[in-house]
Parts: structure tokens; sequence; C-alpha cells
């Protein structure tokens, strides 16, 4: 309901502010500054079409200038060499933009962060030159004084606002769409914690490829439109960095990551650029690149994230929202029952592995390791620091391919598959230290975990809601993680490993960092979840809580299986005694 | 005779290849120090190369140097100035306005930090690009020395061949080497270059240390930006420049370093190196534009098949 409703006022502000700017443009008679008034939708295009990639997934793009080109050129080409209308034009050129997106993004997304960056500005100076060499250092789109309505030919400016308007409107409804389903939450989730997304069973690669192949949709269209609006390309204006800048600095300027951003931010700089260069560009060229550069550190050192965002919070700061939670130190309801009546696991086999081994060059971190895990048993896997116990969930996971080994979950063949499929497949896992989507609310970030289980976004919202309570942390379901407490955080980990439906949890060191109740009560909820029957592999190093906790255990040194059984076996088996428990175990032992 | 011909141009290619190269590298050395030690990605590095050359031209040119030392000296003694007038730059830059959205302060800020650094020097660079323009004008400069016009014939051992090397460009390179070679004992042996060293590797465990972090940024950066001056008005005796001229070697830059392996100051110099020799060896058989991508390409081909060997410190545990 919630969610609907904010969708419905945006839809009407997006109305709003393009019919007041449509009416309001068409008091503008002087060509200039309506060719300016042309401009800044376009640029909000093209800053829309790099917000939807970069913004949302946090993978900065210094190439979004290749798209834009080559929608510019597609358009001018047919036309020129095939007479062509641009209204056919543009949307073949959104589809070579997307196109490029397909075969940018695969090799591309191999790579992240600055890498990632790097060879993104790589394209568009690469086309540039093919361009140039192609012969098209400066393409004209012809006249048509006969039918120029049919060729996008418009002796009124006026008439180009509205298309750029129109095109405007689409990429917004397509950011909102985006911004409000799976497709944005997963880009966030990515954005924030790729290792975490992929986890819960989010296909990265997959997104992040939809992501760019409409993003250069996008921005092919906003470079086709500019061709048909200033009619003379060359490849420096429409694959040159400055053109990657622009899309990069209206989002940044005006807001990352928000719709928002981009229409605040070429509404500002794109008529301060025009007019300074018409003003000032005679007397002192290069004021406007200028005055842009400090306008633009400015808004940097004072609001990071953007314009939008600083008066957001500003606003938001004004009204003072009274917190549901204020700290009143009530804490969480946690789950205590299920502890009780204890479901005895089956014999039924979930996971077997068998001689899995990982080497990281001469370190073999896993060596020759294999077990068998019975549905609904909690198993415990002990070891000194280094035993490769970390290492054996990345395997089992997907994070790391083995060298060797076999992994077969419930009939199916793990080795080789990625830690969305596997996740797929009914494994969940929480991390060593927690891997969270700091920015999202603990709600959200299980429902990113509860996207696998259903193809309904609404229901991935009741799973979260289910999960959150599950574990005792709906108090908190709408405070952001990064405000979280440890004990809070590894619930909401939990929670959202189990808002996926798992079979299998793998949970690395979950009792880590606990207080002593903290601690009692993660074993009681991790028992309840068994006797649920869901099955759990957890790692730790207090012996004490394992032996409480595990029907069975394994003692990992050295990336070697040491011993295997039940707590009473293990705990006194002499060599992980000596290797691992030491003499005061076997006092303690002895003074029982 | 063809294929004399044929050994000629490729001995041709492969001298202008090196020369260059070592140009791209000492050009990459400097931008190693601030990209690939400090992770900062400087969009002004080729204003600093483009600094770097006016303030060479105006040395030689405005303060007269070329009347007081002589026209073979004076370009030398200008890049000096260069380097220096560079390193006070950088450092100021740093000081007040980069390490505000980089080193300690961005610490914790993985992914969102990137932003502001990069639309900052973003607008750096458009500052110093267009203010450049305005200050020095669009018109086309170059440092001309009687070097710029002459060059050595090397005669090959087969027939008749020889190969031209020009005078400025092989002293430029020669100047580069020099300057990589002193660069690297600095890093390597000295203290302060310890400091750097460790304050890149690992701020926080610097910081601990006792290392003054950001104060080993800001030299850093001082050093990066002279370094590319330096690298600029070596260029600038032999190569046409404008204000824009930045864009022309930026990419060559990022393409050299990351090429080289991040953090690795004679690994970026060889990453430059690599770039001038594919840049001129494809001379042989593209036009100008193509061999432009093939630098692209080369420099796409290796970062997306040997990630692995670039990824070094990026390796993240879970």
């Amino acid at each position: 309901m919630g969610s609907q409703q904010r969708t419905a006022t945006s839809i009407a502000v997006i109305a709003v502010f393009v019919l007041v700017y449509a009416l309001g443009s068409m008091f503008v008679t002087d060509q200039y500054y309506q060719l300016t008034l042309t401009l800044v939708p376009i640029w909000a295009v093209m800053g829309l079409s790099w917000n939807l990639l970069s913004g949302y997934s946090g993978l900065i793009s210094f190439g979004h200038a290749a798209f834009f080109g080559l929608g510019a050129y597609t358009v001018t080409l047919m036309l020129v060499r095939f007479d062509i209308t641009p209204w056919f034009g543009i949307p073949a050129g959104m589809v070579v933009g997307a196109l490029a997106g397909l075969l940018i993004g695969y090799p591309t997304f191999r790579l992240r962060g600055h890498y990632f960056a790097l060879s993104m500005l790589a394209y568009p100076l690469a086309l540039l030159y093919l361009f140039e060499w192609l012969g098209y250092q400066e393409v004209a789109l012809p006249m048509k004084r006969e039918s120029a309505t049919w060729f996008m030919q418009f002796s009124d400016y006026r008439v180009y606002t509205v298309i750029a308007l129109a095109l405007l409107v689409v990429a917004l409804l397509i950011s909102l769409r985006v911004e409000r389903s799976r497709f944005g939450m997963s880009l966030l989730a990515i954005k924030q914690n790729e290792y975490a997304a992929e986890a819960v069973g989010i296909d990265t690669l997959r997104w992040k490829m939809r992501a760019i192949v409409v993003s250069g949709a996008i921005a092919a269209a906003a470079g086709g439109l500019y061709a048909c609006v200033l009619l003379v390309i060359t490849p420096q204006t429409v694959f040159g960095m400055l053109t990657s800048a622009q899309a990069l600095v209206v989002t940044l300027f005006g807001g990352i990551g928000t719709l928002w951003g981009p229409v605040i931010g070429a509404s500002i700089l794109v008529p301060l650029n025009e007019t300074l260069q018409a003003r000032l560009g005679n007397v002192l060229p290069g004021i406007q690149g200028v005055v842009y550069g400090v306008a633009i550190i400015l808004v940097i050192l004072l609001a990071p994230e953007g314009v939008y965002w600083r008066v957001r919070d500003h606003v938001i700061a004004g009204r003072r929202l009274p917190s549901p939670h204020a700290a009143d130190g009530t804490p969480p309801v946690a789950v205590t029952e299920g502890a009780a009546r204890r479901m005895l696991p089956t014999t039924q086999v979930i996971l077997e592995v068998s001689d899995l081994s990982k080497s990281f060059g001469g370190l073999q971190a896993v060596d020759g390791v294999g077990f068998t895990v019975h549905s609904g048993s909690v198993l415990g896997i002990i070891g000194p620091n280094g035993a490769g116990k970390t290492t054996l969930f990345n395997l089992l996971n997907g994070f790391v391919r083995p060298d060797r080994g076999r992994v077969t979950f419930t009939g199916n063949e793990l080795v080789g598959l990625k830690p969305n499929r596997v996740c797929r497949l009914g494994i969940g896992r929480t991390f060593q230290v927690v891997r969270s989507f700091q920015r999202m609310s603990a709600l959200q970030n299980v429902a990113v975990g509860a996207l696998v289980a259903t193809d309904s976004d609404a229901d991935a919202m009741e799973r979260a809601r289910s999960a959150l309570v599950r574990v005792g942390l709906s108090e908190r379901a709408d405070a952001a993680a990064r405000a979280l407490s440890n004990h809070e955080l590894r619930l909401m980990e939990l929670a959202r490993a189990l808002a996926g439906g798992p079979r299998l949890i793998l949970m690395d060191e979950t009792l880590a960092g606990l207080g002593r109740d903290e601690v009692e009560q993660m074993i009681d909820l991790i028992r309840s979840l068994a006797s649920d029957g869901v099955t759990v592999v957890i790692i730790d190093h207090t012996m004490h809580a394992m032996v409480r906790l595990a029907d069975e255990l394994l003692v990992l040194d050295h990336g070697r299986l040491l011993a295997a059984g039940s707590a009473a076996d293990v705990t006194q088996n002499p060599s992980v005694i000596e290797a691992y428990l030491g003499k005061k175990w076997m006092q303690a032992g002895a003074a029982d | 005779m063809n294929f004399q011909v044929l050994v000629e141009n490729f001995m041709q290619a492969l001298v202008a290849g090196l020369l260059n190269g070592s140009l791209y590298g000492l050009m990459c050395v400097g931008l190693a120090l601030i990209f690939g030690v400090m992770r900062v990605i400087n969009f002004a590095q080729g204003e600093f190369l483009m600094l770097g050359m006016y303030v060479t031209l105006y040395a030689v040119t405005g303060l007269g140097l070329a009347a007081w030392v002589g026209p073979y000296a004076s370009p030398f003694i200008g890049v000096v100035l260069a380097g220096l007038a560079l390193f006070v730059g950088g450092y100021l830059l740093h000081r007040y306005l980069v390490s505000r959205v980089t080193g300690t302060r961005a610490i914790g800020a993985e992914g969102e930090g990137h932003y502001a650094q990069l639309i900052l020097t973003l607008g750096i660079s458009l500052i110093l690009q267009n203010g450049g323009l305005m200050l020095f004008g669009s018109t086309p400069q170059s440092v001309r020395t009687p070097l710029s016009s002459s060059a050595w014939e090397l005669g090959l051992p087969l027939g008749d061949a020889a190969v031209f090397v020009n005078k400025a460009r092989a002293l430029a390179a020669v100047v580069s080497i020099a300057v990589t070679v002193g660069l690297f004992w600095f890093i390597s042996r000295s203290r302060l270059g310890k400091a750097l060293r460790a304050a890149a590797d690992n701020p926080e465990a610097a910081t601990y240390m006792g290392i003054d972090v950001d104060g080993a940024h800001r030299i850093a950066f001082g050093i990066g930006a002279a370094i590319t001056a330096v690298a600029g008005g070596l260029v600038a005796t032999y190569y046409p420049f404008q204000p824009y001229v930045g864009l022309e070697f930026v990419i060559i830059m990022y393409a050299g370093v990351v090429l080289g392996g991040m953090g690795s100051i004679l690994g970026a110099f060889w990453g430059g190196m690599t770039i001038g020799l594919v840049q001129q060896l494809s001379s042989l058989v593209l036009s100008f534009q193509l061999q432009n991508v093939a630098i692209f390409v080369v420099f796409l081909l290796i970062v997306l098949f040997r990630p692995q060997g670039l990824f070094g410190r990026s390796v993240e545990r879970t």
C-alpha cells in the first residue's frame, strides 16, 4: 500500500514538473534559450541513464558517451545513408545502444571498482577514433524541406523541447519502475555488498547486464535526439570525455541513486553552462568550464551526495520525526520455545562433501575434506584460526571454486555453480563479519534475501516480515542496518538467509562477539530452526557453546579433517585435545 | 630492397616507440604514485602534464632562461622548475581539497567514498583546462630548441639503411629514465619513501605505527604531480600543445598504470613503455586513428583477461 502510494505521488510529481516545464517553455521564443530548454531534458535523460547503472549498482561508468555516440551516429547515418527518419532512427539507435551494453557489459563486469571505471573509459575513446577513421569527422543531418515533420525537423524549436520532455518522461518512468522493484533493490544490494547479494541468491551478473542494457538504450535515445536537435555531430562531441563527464556530473550534482538527481542537476547545470558560454564565451573562452568546475567542487564539498539528498536531509531534520523505536531499553522478543521440543535429526543425507581441496598458492587451505550432513541436524565446525573453516564455506556456497572434490546437495552437484545458484538450490549463508546492506533498513535487508523465494515483490516483503518475527527482530524492522548492534545484525543476517526459504544454512561464527545472554538466545533460536527442519552447519571457536548446540562436530586443523563425530566423542579425541582444546579442557572435563 | 625498407621502417618505429615509451613511462610513474599508491582516480593528471608544459615554456621564454643559459640547457632547467612548481601545487591541492574526500577521512567509505573523489578531481580538471585556456590561449605552442629539429643518423648493418633519432626526443627519453630510476631509489630506500609505501599499503595500520598518513599522502600527491609535470615539460620540447592537451595523454597514463600493475612504480614505467611501443609499432600497419584504437583494445584485453595479476589487493575476505 505504502509503496504504491509513493509511486503514485512520484508519477504525479513527474506530471506536474513536465507540464509546468512544457508550459513555461512555450513562452520562450528566443531560439538560443529554446535550445537550452531542449538540452536540459536531454542531459537529464543522459543522467538518468547513467544513474540507472552507476547510481544504483555503484559501478561507476566513465564511458556512457559510447552509448550516447552510438545513438547519435545511428540516427544520423540512417538518415544520411538510407533516408530513414529519426522517428525510426532513435528506436533503432536504442537497439544499438542496448546491444552495445550487452557487448560491453559481459566482459567488463568481470571487473570491479576502479578497474571497471577505467575500462569503461576506453570504450567511447576507441569508438571516437574508429569513427574518425571511418571518415565521419563531421556529419550533418541533411535538411528536408518537404515532409519536415516526418524527418523530425521543425523550424519551431519548441517542438523539440516537447519531444525531449516526452523522452524524459519515459526515462523517469523506467527509472521509477526500476527503483521501486526487485530490479532496483538488487542493484542497491550489489552496490552495498556484492558478496552478500550473491550469497542471498541475487544473480548479480544478470542484474548488472540488465541495467547496462537498459541504460545503454536510454543513453542512445538521448544521443539520437541530441543529433536531431544540433543537426551536426562530430566524434568528439558525442564520444568525447566531456559527454561521459556530463552524464556523471549532472547526476552527482543533483543526487546519486535517485531519479530526481539527474533532473535537478541538469536543470541547474545545463542552463548555467549555456548562459556562461553565451554571455562570456567570447570575452573569456573557457569561463564556463571554470565556473562549472568550481560549482561541482563546491557541491561535492558541501553536499557530497548531491543537492537532492542534502535538501532532503535538511527537510527531514526540520520535521524532526519522533522515532517509534525510541531507546526504551526493551530487548527484542526472542524465540525461546522450539528448544524444548527437539525433533531428532533424520538419517536422510542432505549434503555430502568428498575430498574437497583448495590451495591458495603454496597454502593448502582445505585439504581432502569429506563429511555428510543429515537433514534437520546441526553440524558444528570448529578449529583454530586459519584451519580453513571459512574457506570451506566459500567452497560450499560457490565463492571459491575447489581444486578438486565433490559437493552434493539434495542430489545436485554444487561445484562450479555460482553462489546465487547455490542459494537458489536452498543453501543460505551468514558471514564471519556481518555483511549487511548498510543503507537499507533491516526489513529491506531481509527482503533482498526473500527475492529468491518468490516472484512477487510484495510477497518478498511479507516473507521478510515473518523472517524478522521468526528471529525476534521485528521491533527493529525500520532501523537502518548501520544503526543495529552486533547482536541485531547477526539476527538480521540470519533472517535474511531464512527469508529465502533455505533447507540448509551455513552460519559463519554467528556466536562471535555476543554477550552471554545473547549467545543463549542465539543457541535457542538455532535449535528451534533445526527442529523446524532447517539443517544448520555452523562454525565457531567456542567449544562450550558448540557442545550444546551441535548434534555432530567436525574439527578442522590446517585444512584437514582432524576428527568428526558426536560432541562427546570429539572432545575425548586425544589429537583434538592436543591440537585445539589444550590441557585446560581435559582438566575441566575431569572436574565435571 | 623491399626488405631493407621494411627493416628500416620497423627499426624507425621501434626507436620511436622506445623514446615515446620512456616519456609515457615517466608520466605513468607520476600517476602511479597518485592512482596506484593512493587509489585516487585523479582526472586532473593530464592537466598537471599540461601545466608542466606551460611552466617550462614560460620559464624558457618568459623568464628569459634561453638568453641566460643558452638554448640547450634552458628547457631542462625549465623542466626542473615545472617539477618544483607542480610539487607545491599538488601538495597544496591535496592539502586543501583532495584530502577532504580521500585518505584517512575516506577509510570505511568503501564504494560510496569514490564518488566524491571522482567528481572533485573532475572539477579540478575542468578548472585547470579552461583556466589554462583563459590564461594561455588556444594557440598551439611548443618549446623550440635547436635540438627539436636535429637528429642523429644511426646506420644499420644492412646496406645503406639508417634510422633517424630526434635529439630532443632522445634527450627527453634519457632524462625520463634517469628520473624514474631516481624516484624508484627514493621510494625503496629512503625513510620518507618507506613511510609513503606504508601509508599506501595500509593507511590504518600505518597510522597506528606513528606515520603521518595524511602528510605522506600530501607528499606523494605532490611528487606524483611533479613527475608528470616533468614528463610534460620534456614532451613539450618536441610536441606542440594547447590547454586541452591533457586529454590526449590521460588515458595513456591510466592504461600504463593498470598494465603495469597497480602500486608498482617500475611496473608503471614498463606499462607506459608498452603503450609507446604498441602505438608506434602499430603505425606500421594502421592509420593514426586506428593506432589509438589499438591502444585501447590492448588496454581492454589486458584488463579483461589478466585481471588476476592486477587484482592484487582487492581480494576481499568473506
